[in-house]
């Protein structure tokens, strides 16, 4: 069966938190996610998001804490902006945008941690590893 | 006359601009003339490549080559010329980054020859005939460049010394780079971004900033602008912020007209493209969101951002084959 390769983004305050209740809670999940832990959402540069397809991740996972939560007030709604925009420019270069996928997940919510990661490696599976490194 | 070193300048996939820019000199050609040796420049001197062949390995000073690698003699001349030369410069941003010409990679060659010979309404070709790198005729076998499967860059083909952005560059700027020569400066470290600057358009520009609350985008086509204030400000997609300077910010400055980003990504940046979403999604301003759902969020969010119809055509008009995934894959 394809395993995907899922390159993470979590947030510290939110995500990675919850992430972090997921482990201690002992919950089972899938593991094809590589978690990389950013201060904010809003931190990630959406070249490290074309880095990681350049480099071979067939999906990648942006999470961040709900509207209202941010630390920084703002970070997830920039964040919000500039995945829209990535994902109307992303067929341009064959890259499936439903392989990019953002959710706000809060340190409480280590099952739809579970849940998102187990669906996005699923749909991800479906699709296939579908990007060529090219040149 | 003692022998004045050998310098050349060569295209391959680019539009001539670049040549034009050096012709731009004006009288500086004068003491270009004075201090080198053009012994090969299709465009401006008489000189076949047969000469170049004759050259020893290094006898070219500089080369100034030009233009993208589409084509297998784009290639072969890159090659040749960068066993020929001390110092090879990728000249204008086609060389550089692949520009306009490279924006075909986020097609395949098929689509290409197919949208060229097969499907182009004025175009009629009942036989189907596509360019073949060899046809047998009675005289005998002619042959053309075969066409590569995508656009690369010089530095994605040889080895190159440095980099001079620009599309094409400003003949000041690169008159700057020859005068240091004729000078005898020292040369920068390899791999340096030469005849440009190391931040962004912005930096050049003297329209007045403010802070960047964009309410809504428009294409240049469709507003008129207020000539003193910043043009991103006023919803114009400018790509100053993503973009580096050098070039005195000459189309915002003195054209009122957004920069389109020629002089490729800063300093520091490797993805023009990216940056510039970066800079948006900070800019962009949709007021008091606070007690508006998840959903209405969305809403107002696309509103503002579907005014653009062509994000990767837009903001990679001219670093596709140099950006982080070159094109389409
Ligand atoms: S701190 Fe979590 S999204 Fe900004």
């Amino acid at each position: 069966m394809f395993e995907p390769k899922i390159v993470c983004f979590y947030c510290k305050w939110c995500t990675y938190s919850g992430a972090d209740l997921a482990g201690t809670s002992r919950m089972k999940y899938l593991p094809n996610g590589v978690v990389i832990k950013t201060m904010c959402s809003s931190r990630i540069d959406p070249q490290h998001v074309l880095d990681a397809f350049a480099k071979g991740a067939d999906g990648v996972l942006i999470g961040g804490c709900h509207y209202g939560d941010c630390h920084y007030v703002t970070g997830n709604h920039q964040t919000y902006r500039r995945v829209e925009m990535l994902k109307k420019m992303l067929p341009s270069f064959g890259i499936d945008p439903a392989r990019f996928r953002l959710e706000w997940i809060s340190a409480a919510e280590a099952g739809k941690l579970v849940h998102v990661i187990n669906e996005f490696t699923e749909q991800i599976r479906a699709l296939g590893s579908g990007i060529p490194i090219a040149r | 006359m003692p022998d004045k070193p050998k310098i050349a300048m060569y295209w391959a996939a680019s539009c001539g601009g670049c040549e034009i820019s050096l012709a731009n000199l004006h009288a500086n050609i004068l003491a270009v003339d004075a201090a080198f040796q053009l012994v090969f420049c299709p465009c401006l001197v008489d000189g076949k490549k047969r000469d170049v062949e004759a050259l020893k390995d290094g006898e070219l000073l500089i080369t100034f080559f030009n233009g993208a690698i589409r084509t297998d003699e784009n290639q072969e001349m890159a090659h040749l010329l960068r066993k020929k030369s001390k110092i090879l410069i990728a000249y204008g941003s086609c060389a550089y980054e692949g520009c306009i010409p490279g924006l075909s990679n986020f097609h395949s060659k098929q689509d290409h020859f197919k949208a060229i010979y097969l499907d182009n309404p004025s175009i009629e070709n009942p036989q189907k005939i596509v360019p073949q790198t060899e046809t047998k005729v009675p005289e005998g076998t002619l042959t053309i460049p075969a066409f590569h499967d995508r656009v690369r860059t010089l530095a994605q083909t040889v080895d190159v010394d440095y980099f001079l952005p620009g599309c094409p560059p400003e003949s000041f700027k690169v008159w700057e780079v020859i005068d240091s020569v004729i000078q005898g400066k020292a040369l920068p470290p390899k791999g340096t971004i030469i005849g440009a600057g190391k931040c962004t358009v912005c930096d050049e520009c003297e329209k007045k900033k403010e802070d960047k609350k964009i309410k809504r985008l428009y294409r240049t086509h469709e507003i008129v602008p207020d000539r003193e204030k910043c043009l991103l400000e006023q919803g114009i997609l400018c790509m100053g912020p993503a973009t580096r300077d050098g070039c005195k910010a000459q189309c915002p400055n003195n054209a009122d007209m957004p920069c389109t980003g020629c002089y490729g990504p800063p300093s520091g940046v490797r993805d023009q493209g990216a940056k510039m979403i970066a800079a948006l999604g900070t800019a962009l301003d949709l007021g008091d969101v606070s007690t508006l759902s998840e959903e209405q969020v969305a809403a107002r969010v696309e509103e503002v951002i579907k005014a653009i119809p062509d994000y990767a055509g837009m903001l990679y008009k001219y670093s596709l084959p140099g950006s982080i995934l070159g094109g389409k894959r």
